[in-house]
């Protein structure tokens, strides 16, 4: 995030900027406007979206509408005063209570706590302790909350520098003693950082939840509060000693689902219900006053056991998305550029076409890391049932069973910060740490409802949305 | 305070007005739902929350925070007929919908107004649930516009183009359910100047901007299509909102009604002054769990056991409708407030009515009566011993007023701080509010009247320019004004009533079209449209199946042979029958406006045949008779006038022969 400009006439330019010199005024001006209709505007002056036009200035309304008024037909303007807007959530101290366990909530950005940017129109973060607890006052109920902002930035700007400085400061809150970790995170990347967190973090004592919103707190519907709600009791009361994603399980306000951190995927682009947890079951339901535990196959929650935290990265790594007809010097290109590894997200079973083998294989001598996931999500690497499968693997090209795409890229860029030694890379790229692998896929593991079947119609008609 | 009877200058009554008007579009306005496809079933529920959130100058709207108070649980119900992810707050918007922004303009063209530069979406904060984002995306499109009223201009003050809301289904409890198909379709408020100085004069302003708003033929019409927003205060009071009046002949009786409630809770405020009470400080309630003084009432209402059997016999499930905590009867304690209950509000109303209406609607304790007060106490056996007792455990002295409500007792706690609310702003006169109309004339508390705190700029949807040169192409193509269109009609001594009608319901377009066409009469186009066609269509006959070329090609063969008019009811009821039909077709099928070769040579026969029939042999009541006869077939073929002299000449001969 970047310190808001002291620019008077922020957003405007050209034509706009010029006029509102001639006439005097800037952003926050009071104002009385007439224009050649002879039509007055009485209000106060916005900085103006960046993106938009030079022709219009917007001026807020005493009622609280906006409108934007062609600065050719604005005949006068009158400053009567300057009322500049102060967004805060209004801040109270966050109350302790001896009785209930202490959270550490690390805040990256996203629309979890959010406010309005005048210069570009859209929902920046904003987050403190005492600013939540203004927000969602039912959060000092639940436990005692220390926040930390580590970064202030949108999920699709996480990367390699990002993901080290969040494991080291888990390990930080875990050995200062927090009974729980919730991360605030955009939902963009919070498949990618929640896999990445299940490899930098292992053997953790305590829950490590990654949250956020798919409607910004700014809006009256959002599911910020509740997601904050569900996560910080898990955090604080959860049995489950794993890297999780909380987030609604329907899109209705009923319960949110607990994801294991490698196992998961934003599926829709707008859902409150965005996250699924693929080729197995999620861990749990949480409600505001009860857990659900779907599975007992999971870390419990262990004050005795050490966390290991192993920070490292090389971000020489991709994923190939195969498509019929891809060139192969796509690869080269790859491989020119110094790429040391490679997810393909193959088709079907994990297939790519002949005319990439010469590529794959040039690659490979390179020494190039190259492992193979499907782009169907759901399902099995089988690389045996077919020639093109059996031509791959003797190209050197490393199945990787059910490891959801996502969550190789980020495992074999952990594993190159390891090593580079080729049997060693594939050792660990084949071994689960944390179900990132797992050896059978349950038949309810796959399930997407069909729409339209009588079946499903009546499931639906039954159940919140 | 009033008896009833107000005069409403004395008083300073001022009434503005928000008229709500669906556009005809295709789509809604941010999806591509189709828009006005309604339905009374669902194939989907989402079960949500609201929570207020701050305004863009960082503050909290007062209406949200208590509609956050009353801690609603809302269900929205969903077909897939008319609703998509969008209207269920689960995809963002679309762009918006440019054929509502260009009606919208076509109407403040209409209404006198200036249109913005650019349209920009802002979100206006509802949290009853009534829209699942929780606010309305809404958009000013135009400013500063008048239309003539009365010999005056009455102003209209903004034009906005926006997303309708749900349709309430019911509302119980902490439990409200919303059903979306009317959501997200587009229409336009119209907020007029707050210059309306009689009942009367309301209703009126309502029904002309409804005509100015159908003149163009591009809003909707039928039920819903139109509701108002009737803002009312007197001197001295504040804006109160009377919501969602569904017919303008409601509105006279509802604002009246207002007026008095305004002018009796003015006189109540200066009797709290009297009394002491001049701010929140001075207002200091007590009240206390009284449960057990009724355990064995005969106020069923009160017990315990009535209470569970009425919990379970309306199904008010834990979660849903029903608040939280176990029963409990609350008696609320008014220090030196006595007489102030049965203190009347709106006509046949007292101030008791005020305190339900917030108890029924933030605490959510809506079993009828809502609550029991020591101005109006039951008269079962033993309520009077039983008052006692309340008074007693209350330490209540003479001039002390009590309330009891009860339910679950965290809303019997809510329902007591209510009250004390209720009564530090009865102390300022008038709160703003929003209230609900009933067809008696009568209104109810909705919610606490919304600021501009309550406005945000929706950030999902990037401003839309209006250029001058799209004001001018709207505008070309727009009917006249309808006060323009009233002064051309009346000008030929056109009935006021027949004008209203005409344009309501789209007749003056076809006046003007067979007028400007056919070179129509303009009073006989506006009497046969409005009068006589308007009646055939009241008796079924399907007139507007008809298309308008053929109603130019009617008057165009009319103007050639005036005799057709003579029998234009017949000639109608074919051409509705027979819409694809060219008139000229039907008049030589029905071999109208062309006399029978011959008819007069008939007529001696049949003077015969009739007089049979009036064996008195009375000659007028023969040629009576014969006339109608002859019409019978001769009507729009033979001048009536033609046959009444044929038979005259008759009757004569006769005479004569005698």
């Amino acid at each position: 995030m970047t310190a808001p400009a002291a620019d008077p006439l922020k957003g405007y330019t050209g034509l706009a900027r010029r006029k509102l010199g001639e006439w005097g005024v800037k952003v926050w001006s009071d104002v009385r406007l007439v224009n050649d209709r002879g039509s007055v505007f009485e209000g106060v002056i916005l900085p103006r979206s960046g993106n938009y036009d030079d022709l219009h200035l917007v001026i807020k309304l005493k009622n609280g509408y906006n409108v934007g008024l062609h600065v050719d037909r604005v005949v006068s303007v009158t400053e009567v005063g300057y009322k500049e807007a102060i967004y805060k959530i209004p801040e109270k101290a966050f109350p302790s209570r001896p009785d209930l366990p202490s959270v550490t909530l690390l805040g990256t950005g996203g629309t979890i706590a959010s406010r309005l940017d005048y210069r570009t129109g859209a929902v920046i973060p904003a987050f403190t302790p005492g600013e939540l607890y203004g927000a969602v006052p039912e959060l000092a109920d639940i436990c005692n909350l220390t926040t930390k902002k580590i970064f202030g930035i949108f999920s699709e700007n996480m990367a390699m520098e990002q993901y080290i400085t969040l494991a080291k400061a888990i390990g930080e809150e875990i050995a200062n003693g927090a009974q729980g970790i919730v991360i605030g995170h955009g939902t963009d990347t919070m498949g990618h950082t929640a896999a990445i967190l299940s490899f930098m973090v292992q053997d953790s004592p305590v829950p490590i939840v990654l949250v956020g919103s798919q409607r910004s707190s700014d809006r009256p519907s959002s599911d910020a509060a509740l997601n904050l709600i569900h996560s910080i009791r898990t955090a604080a009361y959860g049995d489950i000693a794993e890297v999780m994603i909380c987030m609604f399980g329907p899109t209705s306000d009923r319960y949110a689902l607990l994801h294991r951190g490698t196992r998961c995927r934003k599926m829709h682009s707008s859902y409150r219900s965005t996250f699924r947890t693929v080729g197995a079951i999620p861990l749990a339901m949480v409600s505001r006053d009860s857990f659900n535990y779907l599975t007992t196959d999971y870390a419990k929650r262990d004050p005795a056991r050490r966390v290991r935290v192993d920070p490292v990265y090389n971000d020489r790594t991709t994923i190939l998305y195969y498509y019929p007809g891809m060139h192969p010097d796509l690869v080269d290109a790859l491989v020119e550029k110094g790429y040391k590894g490679i997810v393909i997200a193959g088709t079907g079973l994990g297939h790519v076409n002949k005319p990439l083998y010469p590529a794959l294989q040039r690659a490979v001598a390179a020494g190039v890391h190259i492992v193979m996931t499907v782009q169907t999500l759901w399902g099995y690497v089988q690389m045996y049932v077919y020639d093109t499968g059996r031509d791959l693997l003797d190209l050197g090209v490393v199945p990787l069973e059910n490891m959801l795409p996502e969550t190789a890229l980020m495992k074999l860029s952990w594993v190159l910060g390891h090593t580079d030694d080729h049997a060693e890379v594939m050792r660990m790229m084949r071994t689960p740490i944390s179900h990132d692998i797992t050896p059978r896929e349950p038949h309810n593991g796959y399930l997407i409802m069909q729409g339209g079947l009588p079946e499903t119609e009546a499931f639906i008609q039954q159940h919140w949305k | 305070m009033t008896d009833g009877t107000l005069d409403y200058a004395a008083v300073g009554f001022i009434c503005g007005l928000e008229v709500h008007q669906q556009l005809l579009t295709a789509h809604k306005m941010f999806c591509r739902c189709p828009a006005g496809r309604y339905t009374e079933t669902h194939d989907g529920t989402v079960f949500r929350h609201m929570r207020p959130t701050l305004s863009e100058l960082g503050e909290y709207d007062g209406t949200a925070l208590m509609e956050f108070k009353t801690r609603k649980n809302i269900v929205y119900l969903l077909n897939k007929e008319n609703v998509c992810t969008y209207e269920m707050d689960d995809t963002p918007p679309f762009l918006v919908n440019q054929q509502a922004v260009d009606i919208a303009i076509e109407q403040c063209v209409m209404l006198g107004c200036d249109i913005v530069d650019e349209v920009h979406i802002a979100r206006k904060q509802y949290l009853d649930g009534s829209i699942p984002t929780g606010f309305q995306r809404t958009a000013i499109v135009g400013v500063n516009g008048t239309i003539p009223f009365r010999g005056r201009a009455l102003s209209v003050t903004q034009v906005s183009v926006e997303e309708d809301s749900c349709r309430e289904v019911r509302d119980e409890g902490h439990l409200i359910i919303w059903r979306t198909d009317r959501l997200g379709m587009p229409l336009i408020e119209t907020v007029t100047g707050p210059e309306l100085r009689t009942p009367e004069e309301v209703e009126e302003a309502i029904l002309l901007i409804g005509r100015v708003c159908r003149s163009t033929g591009h809003v909707r019409v039928g039920l819903g299509a139109s509701r108002q927003d009737v803002n009312v205060s007197v001197r001295g009071g504040r804006r109160v909102e009377i919501k969602g009046v569904p017919k303008a002949s409601w509105a006279p009786r509802l604002v009246h009604g207002e007026a008095v409630r305004q002018v009796n809770l003015l006189a109540l405020r200066d009797e709290l002054h009297r009394r002491g009470f001049a701010d929140a400080a001075s207002i200091a309630i007590e009240h206390a769990d009284v449960t057990d003084l009724f355990a064995a009432s005969e106020l069923a209402t009160l017990r315990r056991d009535a209470w569970e059997r009425w919990v379970s016999e309306e199904d008010r499930r834990p979660g849903f409708e029903l608040g939280a905590g176990p029963f409990c009867v609350r008696a609320v304690r008014l220090p030196r407030l006595a007489g102030t209950l049965a203190w009347p509000s709106q006509p046949e109303h007292t101030f008791a009515h005020e305190l339900a209406g917030r108890v029924r609607v933030i605490a959510g304790l809506d079993q009828p009566p809502i609550l029991f007060h020591s101005e109006k106490w039951p008269d079962h056996r033993g309520a009077l011993a039983e008052l006692r007792h309340v008074r007693a455990r209350l330490h209540c002295a003479a001039e002390d007023a009590v309330v009891v409500v009860w339910g679950p007792t965290e809303d019997t706690l809510t329902a007591a701080d209510e009250i004390r609310l209720r009564y530090v702003d009865a102390t300022q006169g008038i709160p703003n509010e929003t209230r609900q109309p009933f067809v008696d004339g009568s209104t109810d508390f909705e919610r606490i009247l919304p600021g501009p705190d309550r406005m945000y700029p929706d950030t999902d949807s990037p401003p839309s320019r209006v250029t001058r040169e799209r004001v001018e192409r709207l505008s070309t193509g727009l009917p006249e004004r309808p006060w323009d269109r009233e002064a051309r009609y009346a000008a030929v001594r056109v009935p006021r009533g027949t004008i209203h009608f005409l344009i309501r319901r789209g007749g003056a377009r076809l006046v003007d079209r067979v007028v400007a066409e056919a070179g129509a009469d303009l009073r006989r186009a506006c009497f046969f449209f409005g009068e006589r066609v308007k009646g055939l269509r009241r008796n079924g006959v399907a007139v507007q199946a008809v298309p308008p070329e053929r109603w130019v090609e009617l008057f165009r063969l009319a103007g050639e042979r005036p005799i057709l008019w003579e029998n234009w009811g017949r000639l109608v009821r074919r051409m509705a029958a027979a819409p694809d039909t060219p008139v000229a077709e039907i008049v030589a099928a029905e071999g109208l406006g062309v006399a029978p070769k011959a008819w007069k040579a008939s007529v001696p026969a049949q003077w015969e045949a009739a007089a049979a029939v009036a064996a008195d042999g009375d000659r007028e009541r023969v040629a009576r008779l014969l006339i109608g006869r002859l019409l019978e077939d001769l009507r729009g073929k033979v001048a009536v006038a033609d046959v009444a002299a044929a038979v005259d000449r008759e009757m004569q001969a006769k005479g004569d022969g005698r």
